[in-house]
């Protein structure tokens, strides 16, 4: 990042920086700090500042196989709901690659999703998967109770994910297409010229191409769902029925605004904030040989 | 139009030294250029003088006035950069005009000035297009109004023609020639063409690795290398250069034993002394083999230029080059005699490379 | 297109379809239902036409959650987060890139670890602060001492005191917070070659003509992704506002309202107002993306390298 063409001022660039510095120290680095200081330690009922825990926070909650269900519950959430939704993603972009007519209308329907509010998507799933409406709910006028989100665990987290899924198609097709579209146009004709169909030249030449692209990916998908699933459980299944659908996120808030424990609720952010900068971590890594191999 | 004094100046990036010491004088109204290979510190040193880079050491004066600490704006220079540097959302007007803009010089005044130099660059039908929708060549010539527009007292040109192709070289070349007769406005030229180099400039500054190797008149520099470095650098075909001593008897002796009569270097022909021989190809002849001194060589490759030729021979485990004006032909392998045009030696002293005056 | 191949084509165009469906029916569903009776839209199944009471639903549902006010609210906090952001990120980009003080390297950091971990992640911290965002001043100046200096020398307490609850400003000012838009920034302005900012130099202009003159028109691009980024981002904001806001009445956002619309356990199932709020709500953001689509893409994209 070294430029040669640099001003020299001592004061302009922290009249430019400043605001910024200062909100970020307000609303980052001090907030962090004190889930720290929670985390360690234990609040006292009515006041009186709070006592020195250690680990005991940690400790507790790892006793706690309730959070191990929403550990385990987030990472299949994750998986299952990023797996979906690139899939669709990347078929959808690939063949949106071929630049054929008309092809600009679909894609920028396809983009779409990316502009809805997770709780506004999560009302229209709740209502399209809703077991007394008329839409998936009409299978149960054929097999009665054979759909039930509202007391079926898997049934409602099924829901959700295909919800998240969804969410995630725009913004996974915009960054798979533009892959696709950096892949020099010569490589195509080459795999023609070498006799390669369309089909055998997008999984042989496009698709190791653009690994890079899905790896990143893979990550700002998994990112998200921790972060963005808080609207969809919200207002989908509120976390029920019975806690079967309680991710990390979503265990936090009910913990920390519901249940008033901050040091239970910031022990967990704590956790929480390791994992998403462990994979963003990753990732730089991932990043940075990507671009030593260029 | 301002003289510029250049006195022991130095650079240092960090710890590394990249000038070590330049002193130049550049009178008023005089095109200079700076020459040297990729790397030497050319730029540098330009950009020191425009202001764009801080001076490590020594001193630079423009119109007798120290300008070490001042801002490029106030060191009234203009600067053509090599790859234009337009403000690509501007038009043609709005580029040129943008210094006098930020002088806060009235719009009448300034659509005047602009249309005054776009004239003489002949960019008026272009004045309300974007940088984006011009040649190279109009890119070219815009960078040079937005330098003229202030009427600065000093031009600084940072390799302006390298990415032109070698007509719009030429030609541009002889609009800066033309541009500088106009105006007579004191101009730094950094290149490493060196056909650029000769025609251009009044005088030329052969820089090397952070130093000045010599500074003279192109011709000067040309027919009096001052240094082995400048000799190899300056001149297309190279010059030839042998490494050798001279012998008990006065002759040249180099490679694998090869002997060179050259009693035209009477004076300095010390026995035993290790020099390096320079000699132009176009001081190479092809002569009989009785002809006196005559250097035996084999032909190795023949070089057509097209009117002239390059003859590149082996002499005696020494590779020489002659220019050659006949048209007959000549294998490789054919003996050749060549003889040294006594006028056109040169001679460098093997340890520091500098020229042993004769 | 390479060579011609018609079942491939067909495949191709199968495939598009396929995902338009997909990608459309929930838009659809909304859309239908909003337009239907209660009656309709309690059918089993349900018809996938659209039918004429949408006018009725899309007041009733705007009655409902009191939609008006709200809407009034999310468009004053999505337009200042977006503002804000904008002329935050342009500024400290503008320093990190083309500035040289000592600190810059801290700097750079500082802000884009932040990038590392979304408001949600540390939900808990950060409202607490929302009580009182000056509370690091003070315990900065108790740490140190210097409120006991004060009230030593000057006989006044020393209480820093800024609520953010219910307000604008804690709706606004965290999201403008995190460094999204300054990293987008920085990547534009590292694309622009040093000699734009050395012939500017050359021409007299200051660092800020410099700024004002060449680098804000040239990232005008950009400005419109990151416009349509944060627009978008801080609209559809859900967890934040839901803690900020005791007082939903007079600082809640549209999107907080979707939750009440949900018809009640026990309630009517008039589905058909909720899908009219729905609609009314994901509506401008839609649009925004809609409209700025060219821009956006770009602006996304460049947020990877
Ligand atoms: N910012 C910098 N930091 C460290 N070294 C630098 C920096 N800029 C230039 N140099 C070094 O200074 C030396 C001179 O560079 P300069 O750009 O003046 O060369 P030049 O003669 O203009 O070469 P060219 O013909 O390739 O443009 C080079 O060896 C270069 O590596
Ligand atoms: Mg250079």
């Amino acid at each position: 990042m070294e430029r040669r063409a640099v001003y020299r001022n001592k004061v302009l660039p922290w009249l430019l920086i400043g605001p910024q510095l200062l909100l970020v120290l307000v609303f980052f680095y001090w907030p962090t700090s004190q889930a720290l200081y929670w985390a360690f330690t234990l609040e006292q009922p009515w006041g009186g500042g709070n006592l020195w825990a250690g680990l005991d926070n940690f400790l507790y909650i790892f006793r706690d196989d309730r959070y191990w269900g929403t550990v385990l519950r987030s990472g299949f959430y994750a998986l299952a709901a990023t797996g979906l939704s690139m899939l669709v993603a990347l078929t959808l972009a690939s063949f949106v690659d071929r630049a054929l007519k008309g092809t600009k209308l679909f894609q920028s329907v396809f983009i779409w999703p990316y502009a809805i509010a997770a709780p506004a998507a999560g009302v229209a799933f709740r209502f399209i998967f809703s077991p007394e409406a008329g839409l998936v709910g009409a299978i149960n006028d054929i097999w009665p109770g054979v759909w039930d989100p509202a007391t079926n665990g898997i049934h409602a987290l099924a829901m959700v994910i295909v919800c998240h899924a969804w969410l995630g198609i725009g913004y996974n097709f915009v960054f798979f297409l533009a892959a696709l579209q950096m892949i020099p146009r010569s490589i195509n004709e080459a795999g023609a010229m070498d006799g390669a169909r369309p089909f055998r030249r997008m999984l042989d030449l496009q698709l190791p191409l653009i690994a890079p692209t899905a790896f990143f990916l893979l990550i700002m998908n998994i990112i998200s769902s921790f972060t963005d699933s808080f609207g969809l459980i919200d207002t989908m299944t509120e976390g029920g029925p019975i806690g079967q659908t309680e991710v990390m996120v979503y265990k936090i808030y009910v913990d920390g605004f519901k249940g008033l424990d901050y040091s239970g609720a910031a022990a967990q952010s704590i956790i929480l904030m390791l994992l998403v900068i462990g994979l963003t971590f990753i990732q730089f890594k991932w990043v940075e040989r990507r671009v030593h191999y260029n | 139009m301002a003289q510029i004094t250049i006195k022991g100046v130095k650079k240092n990036y960090a710890k590394t030294a990249v000038i070590h010491g330049v002193d130049v004088t550049i009178e008023a109204g005089e095109f200079v250029v700076i020459l040297g290979p990729s790397g030497c510190g050319k730029s540098t040193l330009l950009r020191m003088i425009a202001g764009l880079e801080e001076i490590s050491g020594g001193e630079i004066a423009i119109g007798g006035k120290v300008v070490n600490d001042l801002e490029p704006r106030e060191r009234g220079c203009a600067m053509v950069f090599q790859n234009y540097a337009l403000y690509p959302h501007m038009t043609v007007r709005q580029n040129i005009g943008y210094s006098l803009k930020v002088a806060k010089v009235a719009k009448a005044a300034r659509d005047a000035r602009v249309m005054k130099v776009a004239q003489a660059v002949s960019l008026e039908p272009y004045l309300d297009r974007r940088p984006g929708e011009l040649s190279g060549g109009q890119r070219q010539r815009v960078a040079m109004a937005r330098a003229m527009v202030r009427e600065p007292k000093v031009f600084l040109f940072d390799e302006p023609f390298s990415n032109l192709d070698a007509k719009l070289r030429v030609a541009m070349r002889a609009e800066v020639r033309r541009l500088h007769r106009d105006l007579g406005v004191t101009s730094v030229f950094v290149t490493h063409d060196q056909t650029e180099a000769m025609t251009l400039a009044d005088k030329l500054i052969i820089m090397n690795a952070g130093k000045v190797e010599q500074i003279g008149k192109p011709t000067e520099v040309y027919n009096n290398p001052a240094s082995r470095f400048v000799a190899d650098f300056i001149g297309s075909p190279a010059m030839n250069l042998f490494e050798g001593e001279f012998d008990a008897e006065g002759q040249f002796v180099h490679g694998t034993g090869g002997r060179m009569n050259v009693s035209q270097l009477n004076g300095v022909r010390q026995p035993g002394r290790k020099v390096v021989l320079g000699v132009r190809p176009e001081g190479v002849r092809r002569t009989g083999a009785d002809t006196h001194g005559a250097i035996p060589a084999v032909v190795d490759y023949v070089e057509e230029l097209g009117a002239s030729r390059l003859i590149h021979a082996d002499a005696n485990g020494s590779r020489i080059v002659a220019l050659d004006n006949d048209t007959s032909e000549i294998k490789s392998g054919t003996p050749v005699h060549l003889s040294l045009a006594d006028s056109a030696l040169h001679l460098f002293s093997l340890e520091d490379g500098r020229r042993i005056s004769h | 297109m390479i060579e011609r191949s018609p079942f491939f084509d067909a495949l191709t165009y199968a495939v598009m379809i396929i995902g338009l469906i997909l990608v459309i029916i929930p838009f659809w569903v909304v859309i239908v239902a909003a337009s239907q009776s209660l009656q309709e839209v309690s059918q089993v199944p349900i018809s996938l036409l659209p039918s004429n009471q949408l006018w009725t639903n899309l007041s009733e549902a705007w009655a409902r959650a009191d939609l008006g006010p709200k809407m009034i609210n999310s468009f004053i906090v999505a337009i200042g987060v977006t503002v804000g952001k904008i002329t935050l990120a342009a500024m400290s980009a503008f320093a990190i890139v083309f500035f040289n003080f000592k600190a810059r390297m801290i700097c750079f950091w500082l802000i884009f670890i932040t990038l590392m971990l979304p408001l949600e992640v540390r939900i808990v911290p950060t409202y607490a602060i929302a009580a009182n965002a000056l509370l690091p001043f003070q315990t900065i100046l108790d740490v140190t001492g210097l409120t006991w200096l004060v009230q030593a020398v000057s006989g006044i307490q020393v209480s820093l005191n800024w609520n953010l609850l219910n307000s604008y400003t804690g709706l606004i000012l965290p999201l403008v917070a995190t460094a999204t838009g300054t990293f987008l920034y920085r990547q534009f302005f590292m694309t622009i070659p040093d000699e734009l900012a050395e012939a500017s130099k050359m021409d007299g202009a200051s660092a800020m003509e410099f700024f004002w003159d060449v680098l804000i028109p040239l990232s005008r691009t950009n400005m419109l992704a990151l416009a349509t980024i944060m627009f978008v981002g801080s609209w559809n904001q859900y967890l934040w506002p839901l803690l900020i806001t005791t007082d939903r009445a007079n600082f809640g956002t549209v999107v907080m309202q979707l939750k009440a619309l949900i018809p009640a356990m026990n309630g009517t199932p008039d589905w058909n107002v909720t899908m009219a709020g729905a609609l009314i709500i994901m509506l401008p953001p839609l649009l925004v993306v809609a409209f700025m689509q060219r821009w956006f893409v770009r602006g996304l994209i460049s947020r990877d390298k």
